[in-house]
């Protein structure tokens, strides 16, 4: 196998300016995850405790196996909207009991749990996920129910929730809600679509209607216990298949009706030495430039996330400004394909055709590092078949059946995104680094594409064309774009799963081949017609 | 000459016999209690024979069933050992009459210092220094006699030994209490409950003269044995020579010693055994077997005492080894018991051992081994761990960090208390007597070996629990330990420490580990960390502490000590939540009384059960007023440390 060697050097002044301008977005990233931890603030969560309940975290850390790790997902949902960063909810891919699962835990210090529209996005694609890859899903219950002003976009494709969560028992896939706190109306039919459901003594209320709307309904007077508490859902009602005396008792149970699944993971096991790479981590940070205009060679990145650096190439010397070939990470096997020079020709989507069919034939997954502005464009290149060549590798990507995983290291415009299975194209799991770009093209380049039309527009119509204020508008639909192009942007609406320190790729790459190997991992032998 | 020996005795005593048996081309034959089964000396035995049950006075003390195992197995010799069958002149007979050679001196030997009454009157005669003292008999006056001996006074059961059967009186109106529990475990121990009263003497040293003599009429010492450093009347510390012992009176101590042999005509091993204060000695007794602590002799003599024992036994009169014997360097022996050092006394421990391991360039005579069961049947003594050196200060040193160094797992020893006394400047100082251990408590002795109040041991446990965590990960295991995306959650392990618990939270972040020890911050560097060894480095110091995880316990073994931690469950067990006012054995035991009856009222401090446990009776008392609602024992049931024995409950409840 051949190792990859690099030319970075560590001492010289790019690479400083490269490192300190990483760290710095990095450091706003850290701000806001912050955020998403602090949940609803001290000021809840000390009435949450006092009320003799663990917030969120707590449940979780109890939940998972000592010293495991925890992928976090979907952190930053909702930032920069008018919900609380991280949309009440918390979801991720953790070990309990010895099996991978997708957990889904709603933040009651967060108005009371409540579910919004991006706290629904963001239960969704974690179910998604759970789907795609076979992972059993614990749900940590206690939220309040919809955040009624939203009501209008959350209502009807809330009901997906419990279409994903009793499909996936139809697949064998196993789901278990414990019930800490409320979990009504809507709510209520989590622990009923689940397999297993585990309710907490004094604490969960599980009911359709609460006292008030059963007193106006039928006039009856009715308790909360005697509605939907857990004795009552124990011992009467079935709903419960486990009474726990307090929160941890309901998370010791949880975690042994995992450990009674009798689990087996489908794909295959690990099967290359967990080498660490020969060349540090931390050095990603001093060569990723600010700019998203500087290319760099994705190799350097390779040589500080796959096994033992070790990387071979495939068509080395055709199409070079994507890098493709053979690796390893943490054991599992991966074909990689990542931008170099950022633009994608036809030798480069023809190439990218090729490796993606490849990898299906060996069952290989495969990883997209994005770094791209697109597919050429001009005279030449039209001529020279490039939509042609481009619908390749967008069918090659589409009908790839062997598990994807896509990063955006640094820019993702254009029908690049699709191409290098961007969020339209289901990869099994997306991440973003702290200063990558998605949009439709660059801001420079979307604001001066409406300058040239906008003059082009007035010439036609034989106007005089207002340079201030095209200057002015040109401006603010480069500041917007620009604002929109943010990874945190992009994140908070759930187009990628999380945005993601590109020091720790390595471990979240093995985390996310472990989790996806959880399905059976089988490439597509034909694919559709491929126009030459 | 013998060629098959049958060793009619237990653990350690029974290894050591066997080794120097096995050395010399003899074979063995081991007997063995059900309790015993799986014990080491049946083990290394060639053959051996199980007597059935597991009391002493069903199994080891039983002369019968040991000579018929001797006859079965074709053994031609039988050695006692200490204890049990060793002192008893009536089992010597008994093996002669089946032609088999009893290892050690003639039953008339036995008859005569058996009881100690009569051996002090022989000593008397002999012109050997005694002190006074008066038999018990069923018409004695005890208060006239005790008030001609004077107080304090000793009552000695007449065929005791071993500080069984002891008691010291210092208030006249103790004195009957004191002789009738004297009385009842001496018939339990020996069969033989006759009692003597004794002047005694506060705080002298305790010195025995080790003697041989063959059938030839030749009798010789072998010097001194220093054994004044005791708990309960036992030896645990035992040197030779004894720092009080100036040449003129170890040829005066040797001197009588002889005489007291010569005058009951011994043969084989002995022990004359004297109190000792200034240059004052008198009479004890004469142990007229293999002494516990004989290996310090045997390590300044270069001797092997059991191999001189089997000579004699053979008839062969004592060699020019024997009789010109020197004492080179300085001997010490430390009884390594399976037992708690507490303010309350000292309670026996039992357990599995899972790890028994003791380092250095010192003798180890162990019964035990790893995964040994020590069972409250017999003796706590696991092992005794002998050091030889040229100075006494050597000795003491090396014994000490040998004990330190030891790993002990999985039962409560007295090990710190034997390294604080090693380590005391007055034991350093040669300023030893029976009174050491009261002047110093054995608590604060035994508390100095663990530094930082175990908090870097616990990062250890901590530490090494995460890597075994990580190695036996089904999924995941070659990702960072406890990695998170988001925040940095703590990992959280909580032990407990004797009474406190000891909570460590921990997590490795990009910029190094961050720790915590019952909320303290511990700046630590992990050097390397495996599920066995930590090695850490702390202001600048490295350490390398050992853990071994076994049945819910962390013992880890470090420079700065040992602790055994009990690791906390992370959930509650809802089924093991103890009623209030429960009352649990203290330790493994046997019901003695029952004196309360379930139903009836209570009060705070009113006896209710009463444990015996090994040499000590325990009285459990009532917590608080009440009622006495449940009762799980009854007299004579044999119960484990912690089970339940009976609940108080509220009035009314």
């Amino acid at each position: 196998m051949a190792v990859l060697r690099s030319a970075l050097d560590t001492r010289s002044e790019e690479y400083r300016r490269n490192r300190a301008a990483q760290l710095e977005a990095i450091a706003a990233l850290d701000a806001e995850l912050e955020k998403v931890v602090a949940g609803g603030g001290e000021r809840y969560v000390a009435r949450h405790r006092e009320r003799g309940k663990l917030p969120v975290r707590e449940r979780l850390e109890l939940l998972l196996d000592p010293d495991s790790p925890f992928l976090e997902l979907s952190a930053l949902a909702a930032w920069g909207t008018g919900f609380t960063v991280g949309a009440s909810l918390l979801t991720g891919i953790g070990v309990v009991s010895g099996v991978e699962c997708m957990v889904i835990a709603h933040d009651p210090t967060v108005r009371g749990g409540a579910m919004n529209p991006y706290s629904l996005r963001k239960s969704l694609r974690a179910l998604e996920i759970a789907r795609t890859n076979r992972l059993p899903v614990i749900n940590l219950v206690e939220s309040g129910g919809a955040d009624l002003p939203t009501q209008a976009e959350l209502f009807v494709p809330a009901g997906r929730i419990f279409h994903e969560l009793t499909e996936l028992s139809s697949l064998g896939i196993p789901t278990v809600a414990l019930v800490f706190g409320n979990s009504t109306a809507g709510g209520a039919y989590v622990p009923g679509m689940c397999d297993h459901a585990v309710l907490v003594d004094k604490g969960a209320k599980v009911f359709l209607g609460g006292p008030p709307l059963v007193k106006m309904a039928t006039g009856e007077d009715a308790d909360d216990e005697s509605l939907g508490g857990a004795e009552m859902h124990s011992r009467v009602s079935g709903l419960s298949d486990h009474f726990a005396v307090d929160e941890p008792d309901a998370i010791r149970i949880g975690r042994e009706i995992v450990a009674r699944f009798n689990w087996r993971k489908l794909g295959p096991a690990p099967s290359y030495p967990q080498a660490a790479p020969l060349h540090d981590p931390e050095e990603i940070l001093g060569l990723l430039p600010p700019e998203s205009k500087v290319p760099f060679d994705p190799r350097e990145v390779l040589a500080r996330v796959v096994d033992g650096s070790e990387f071979d190439e495939y068509k080395a010397l055709y199409g070079t400004s994507l890098v493709t070939g053979w690796a390893s990470v943490h054991g599992y096997p991966v074909g990689v394909l990542a931008n170099h020079r950022g633009v994608l020709f036809s030798e480069e989507a023809k190439k990218a055709s090729e490796f993606i069919q490849l990898a299906n034939q060996t069952d290989t997954p495969l990883l997209f590092l994005q770094n791209t502005t697109g597919y050429m464009v001009g005279a030449d290149y039209e001529q020279g078949g490039i939509i042609k060549d481009g619908a390749k590798m967008i069918n090659a990507v589409t009908n790839s059946t062997v598990p994807h995983l896509t990063i955006n290291m640094a820019s993702s415009f254009g029908a690049g995104n699709y191409g290098m299975s961007g969020r339209a194209f289901d990869p099994r799991l997306i991440f973003a680094w702290p200063s990558a770009k998605l949009a439709v093209m660059g801001a420079a380049q979307l604001a001066g594409v409406l300058s040239i039309v906008g003059r082009a527009s007035a010439r036609s119509q034989g106007k005089a064309y207002d340079e201030e204020a095209d200057a002015a508008r040109t401006a603010a639909i480069e500041a917007q774009i620009e604002a929109e192009s943010h990874a945190f942007h992009i994140t908070a609406r759930l187009y990628d799963d999380g945005v993601v320190d590109p020091r720790d790729t390595r471990t979240v790459l093995g985390m996310s081949l472990s989790a996806v190997h959880n399905q059976t991992i089988e490439g597509r032998r034909g694919f559709g017609v491929f126009r030459m | 000459m013998i060629e098959k020996l049958l060793v009619a005795n237990r653990g350690e005593i029974a290894t050591r016999v066997q080794r120097t048996a096995h050395r010399l081309g003899i074979g063995t034959v081991a007997v063995f209690s059900d309790a015993d089964s799986d014990a080491a000396f049946v083990r290394d035995a060639d053959e051996a024979v199980r007597l059935p049950g597991t009391a002493p006075a069903d199994t080891y003390l039983r002369g019968d069933l040991v000579i018929a195992a001797a006859l079965a197995t074709g053994a031609d010799a039988v050695h006692p050992g200490y204890g049990f069958l060793s002192e008893n002149a009536g089992f010597a007979r008994d093996c002669a009459a089946a032609g088999l050679t009893f290892v050690g001196p003639a039953p008339e030997a036995i008859a005569a210092m058996g009881s100690k009454v009569e051996a002090k009157a022989l000593m008397e005669a002999a012109g050997v220094p005694v002190l006074p003292g008066v038999t018990v008999a069923p018409d004695t006056d005890l208060a006239a006699a005790g008030e001609r001996l004077g107080f304090p006074l000793l009552v000695k059961a007449a065929y005791g030994g071993g500080g069984r059967g002891m008691r010291v009186v210092g208030d006249p109106a103790d004195l009957a209490g004191a002789v009738e529990s004297a009385r009842r475990e001496a018939t339990g121990a020996f069969g033989d409950g006759s009692v003597f009263l004794e002047r005694y003497l506060v705080d002298p040293r305790h010195v025995e003269v080790q003697i041989l003599g063959d059938g030839h009429g030749t009798v010789v010492h072998l010097f001194e044995r220093e054994c004044s450093i005791q708990r309960r009347h036992q030896k645990i510390v035992e040197e030779c020579p004894s720092p009080a012992v100036s040449e003129a009176l170890r040829a005066e101590l040797g001197a009588a010693a002889v005489a007291a042999g010569k005058a009951i005509g011994y043969t084989g091993a002995g022990t004359v055994e004297f109190v000792l204060t200034g240059q004052e000695f008198y009479f004890l007794e004469v142990n007229t077997r293999l002494q516990v602590e004989h290996p310090v002799t045997e390590l300044v003599t270069g001797l092997d005492l059991v191999e001189q024992q089997l000579r004699i036994a053979e008839g062969a009169p004592l060699g020019p080894d024997v009789r010109d014997a020197t004492i080179t360097g300085h001997a010490i022996e430390a009884r390594l018991y399976a037992e708690e050092v507490t303010a309350e006394g000292y309670l026996p421990a039992t357990g599995t051992l899972h790890r028994f391991d003791v380092p250095g360039d010192v003798r180890v005579d162990s019964g035990v081994g790893t995964g040994s069961v020590v069972s409250p049947h017999y003796d706590p003594m696991l092992a005794k761990v002998i050091a030889h050196a040229p100075t006494r200060d050597g000795a003491a040193r090396t014994l000490a960090r040998a004990l330190s160094g030891a790993a002990l797992h999985g039962v409560t020893t007295n090990r710190d208390l034997l390294v604080g006394i090693l380590r005391a400047p007055e034991f350093l100082a040669g300023d030893t007597d029976t009174g050491f251990l009261v002047r110093h408590d054995p608590v604060a002795l035994g508390a100095g070996t663990l530094a930082a109040g175990g908090h870097r041991h616990a990062a250890a446990a901590a530490l090494a629990a995460q890597a075994q965590h990580r190695r036996a990960a089904r999924v995941l295991g070659g990702m960072p330990s406890g990695w998170r995306n988001v925040g940095g959650a703590f990992q959280r392990i909580a032990y407990r420490l004797g009474d406190r618990e000891l909570p460590v939270a921990y997590r490795f972040r990009r910029d190094g580990l961050d720790l915590r020890v019952d909320d303290e911050p511990l700046d630590l560097t992990p050097v390397s960390v495996t599920p066995d060894v930590v090695v850490t480095e702390i202001d600048g110091v490295r350490r390398t502490h050992r853990v071994h995880r076994a049945a819910g316990m962390s013992y880890v073994d470090g420079p700065d000590g040992s602790v055994a931690l009990q690791e906390l469950p992370r959930f509650a067990d809802p089924h093991a939540i103890t009623r209030a006012g429960s009352l649990l054995a203290p330790m493994p035991g046997s019901v003695v009384r029952v004196l309360a009856e379930v139903g009836h009222g209570v009060t705070a401090g009113q006896p209710l059960v009463v444990l015996e446990a090994m040499k000590m009776e325990h009285t459990i008392v009532a917590p608080a007023d009440g009622v006495l609602g449940e009762l799980r024992v009854g007299s004579g049931d044999q119960v484990d440390s912690g089970q339940l024995l009976a609940v108080v409950e509220e009035p009314g409840s």
